[in-house]
């Protein structure tokens, strides 16, 4: 996309020649720096060590590689589908309830040291990654398709995507009921040393291999395969796309179930990270929108660089703040992103999607 | 008829009087409507009040009181969507905003040995409509607060922006036991009129309408309460659709069908969007005050995503968004089938345990699946809902073109 090019670029006033400074990329990235610095300072004047705040930093990377896991695929699907997902978080959900009830049909093996679950688990996720995507491809043949076809305003497909997400909420619901789960109740997960006296579980060193591997290779569909070459010219121009013979329906196959089973495999690491709770995709919703939005809409690099810069600010502001408050601290960095630069890091200026 | 039937039946007509006004047709004069609507109103009040035994009559009342309060949320609701398109998806944080404000503002602060497990930054004591102008206040400026930066921008960003809001207001009031005792329950929340049901009634009534009251037991305030809600509803519903019917309404519905042109026209449509938003929250926030002084005790699970938000969608989008009485019927329709819901779990509850014998403790859940799947089915099949909008040009034309 060309950039556009001011007519008079002398003749701008002061007041928005100021706001464009603010709203560049460098700044944007400035910003974002300095409100991790500030976040240390902070915590620095409580009496926090640097040791803590070490492994908070380390811990906010390790959640910033599940969130990646979840805006990536959120990222695909708006671009692509022009569809902000609000099911999303759900979709997330229902993979980790999945895998729950996956974990109770299949044998359970021996752990395998030092992590806490079995080979079963990584077997379950196999079966569940395509399933969610085939989840989230028939809420769309039947509810999004039909919408689409009718060409009605994004809003409109937001909103059957709330009706979605409720949807989904209330067969996990019905099945598991309300309570607090975990995939394996009563197992010891110790902690261990990573380097410097800062320790996490091995678990989560996991967690962060996989996320990395998924997302290495969603790069390498997008990047080297012909469906991933459609599906960006697709989020770069849809109607462009189909007018050069894309296959838009495979195409949406496609962002369906990379999307949805990138959700998934996000929703079994995050349950296993934490433990399960209805409600644990909805709670997760805000920090996938407001890494999406930081990282421009449909770019899956973007999302993975907003997810990091979410997963550490939220641990940082920890060391001094309830950590209830983490996804308000994600809202926060939004609201900032909305001030100043509401296209993201990697959004050309003046573009509205 | 006991004297405390007749006060009741009384009570119960005043609000199907304004229905039953409002449904008969205008060619009849307004004062045949007014009066046959009175007379209309009496007998249904009064015939129910002599059918229905006592326990299903509170039933309805409590049901009507909620339904009352859901109708204002949509009405404010339907402000922001129905006429202007805006998407908001944080019901629940004017709605909670407002509940805990009026609480906050009609409240004193506890004391003695309530003081010791029962905290909140202020309680001022003041009366409930000071309350209620606090509370829509309060909804007004955090609309502001949220809609200055987003509103300008793609109409997704207000959605998220809204989600993210609700998510706030729930973390503080969750976390924060200085400011309303958070999670803990906020009690005491006062009932206005509470001294119509009490044994010597209000002493500042004059004598003979105190006589009226006196029959009242405390266990009939909720007689008392529903006359309030729909005296709400009503005024909100008067206000918004003149509000609608005047230029400014006509303005709203310009921005939403046609932004561009709209602003091609010299009009500020951020600005314009922006009053709508406000004008919608505050009317949220007055449910949200209506509610807190119904339930007496608040806390923050009151406000979740699915009762303060999805519930109010599915009711707008049932009722026919664009239209304020397709609002309000929209409320009353989607609470009833909500609350009936209950009822038909509880039929196929041996059909549940057949399947599994974990679910017929999570039969309730199964209203949830019902109202999404309506949702869908609404958007899908009936997208202009029961009633859908009206055309109209202004109040003082008929001309519907």
């Amino acid at each position: 996309m060309a950039q556009r090019v001011p007519l008079h670029p002398e003749r701008r006033r002061p007041g928005e020649r100021l706001r464009r400074a603010l709203g560049s990329r460098p700044a944007l990235l400035l910003l974002m720096t300095l409100v991790l610095a500030a976040l240390w300072l902070l915590a620095d004047a409580q009496g926090v060590t640097a040791q803590r705040l070490l492994s908070l930093a380390v811990r906010g990377v390790l959640l910033g590689g599940i969130l990646a896991l979840g805006a990536i695929g959120l990222t695909l699907i708006f671009g692509v589908l022009r569809l902000p997902n609000f099911a999303h978080g759900d979709l997330m959900t229902w993979g980790a309830y999945l895998a729950l009830f996956g974990l109770a049909w299949v044998p359970a093996g021996r752990p395998l040291a030092p992590f806490s679950f079995g080979p079963e688990l990584l077997a379950l996720l196999v079966v569940i990654v395509p399933l969610v995507g085939l989840t989230g491809y028939t809420l769309d043949r039947l509810v999004f398709r039909r919408l689409r076809a009718r060409r009605v305003p994004p809003v409109i497909l937001a909103m059957a995507a709330l009706g979605g997400a409720f949807l989904l909420r209330s067969l996990v619901y019905l099945g598991w009921g309300a309570d607090f789960r975990a995939f394996y109740t009563g197992r010891p997960r110790p902690a261990i040393e990573l380097f410097a006296g800062i320790r996490v579980r091995p678990d989560q060193l996991f967690i962060l291999g996989l996320a990395l591997l998924l997302i290495f290779l969603v790069y390498l569909l997008l990047e080297r395969s012909k469906m991933g070459k459609a599906m960006r010219a697709t989020a770069d121009n849809a109607d462009l796309a189909r007018i050069s013979g894309i296959d838009t329906e495979g195409v949406v196959r496609w962002t369906w179930l990379i999307g949805g089973g990138l959700a998934g495999a996000g929703g079994v690491m995050y349950a296993l990270d934490t433990q399960l709770r209805p409600e644990m995709g909805w709670w997760l919703m805000l920090p996938l929108f407001a890494s999406v939005i930081l990282g421009t809409i449909g770019n899956a690099y973007g999302a993975l660089v907003g997810a990091l810069i979410i997963g550490l600010v939220w641990q940082m502001s920890t060391a001094f703040l309830n950590p209830a408050y983490g996804p308000g601290v994600a809202f926060a960095v939004l609201i900032v992103v909305l001030l100043f630069r509401p296209q993201g890091i990697f959004g050309t200026p003046g573009a509205r999607s | 008829m006991t004297g405390a039937a007749l006060v009741k039946s009384l009570l119960l007509a005043l609000p199907l009087w304004f229905v039953a006004a409002r449904m008969l047709p205008a060619r009849i004069g307004a004062f045949a409507r007014a009066a046959l609507g009175l007379f209309l109103a009496v007998a249904a009040a009064t015939g129910v009040t002599l059918l229905l035994p006592p326990g299903q009559m509170s039933y309805l009342v409590s049901f009507a009181i909620v339904g009352s309060i859901y109708a204002v949320l949509t009405l404010g609701l339907n402000v922001q969507w129905g006429y202007t398109g805006l998407f908001n998806i944080g019901v629940a944080a004017f709605f909670s905003l407002g509940a805990f404000t009026s609480a906050l503002v009609t409240t004193r602060m506890p004391t003695g040995a309530a003081a010791a497990f029962s905290e909140q930054a202020f309680g001022l004591g003041a009366p409930f409509l000071v309350g209620v102008v606090a509370a829509g206040a309060a909804a007004g400026v955090l609309a502001l607060l949220v809609g200055g930066p987003t509103l300008r921008l793609r109409e997704d960003y207000l959605a998220i922006a809204t989600i993210g809001i609700a998510e706030l207001v729930r973390l503080v009031f969750q976390n924060e036991r200085w400011l309303a005792n958070g999670p803990q329950p906020l009690r005491g929340i006062p009932q206005p009129l509470a001294c119509l049901v009490r044994d010597p009634v209000c002493s500042w009534l004059p004598a003979p309408v105190a006589a009226f009251f006196e029959p009242l037991a405390p266990r009939d305030y909720p007689y008392v309460y529903l006359v309030i809600a729909t005296l709400f509803v009503i005024v909100v519903f008067v206000v918004l659709e003149r509000a609608i019917r005047s230029p400014w309404g006509r303005l709203l519905r310009a921005v939403r069908e046609d932004e561009a042109a709209a602003a091609m026209n010299g009009k500020d449509v951020a600005r314009v969007r922006l009053q709508a938003f406000t004008v919608g929250a505050v009317v949220m926030g007055l449910g949200g005050a209506l509610y807190a002084h119904y339930m007496v005790a608040i806390d923050y699970t009151h406000f979740d995503a699915l009762y303060a938000t999805f519930l109010v969608w599915v009711m707008l989008m049932l009722g026919g968004s664009g239209n304020h009485r397709g609002a309000i019927l929209g409320a009353f329709v989607i609470w009833g089938v909500w609350t009936g819901a209950a009822y038909a779990v509880d039929l196929v509850r041996p059909l549940l345990a057949a399947i599994s014998s974990d679910l017929p403790a999570r039969g309730p859940y199964l209203r949830l699946l019902f109202i999404s799947l309506l949702m869908l089915l609404i958007l899908l099949y009936r997208p202009k809902g029961l009633v859908g909008e009206e055309r109209f040009v202004s109040r003082d034309s008929s001309d519907t073109r």
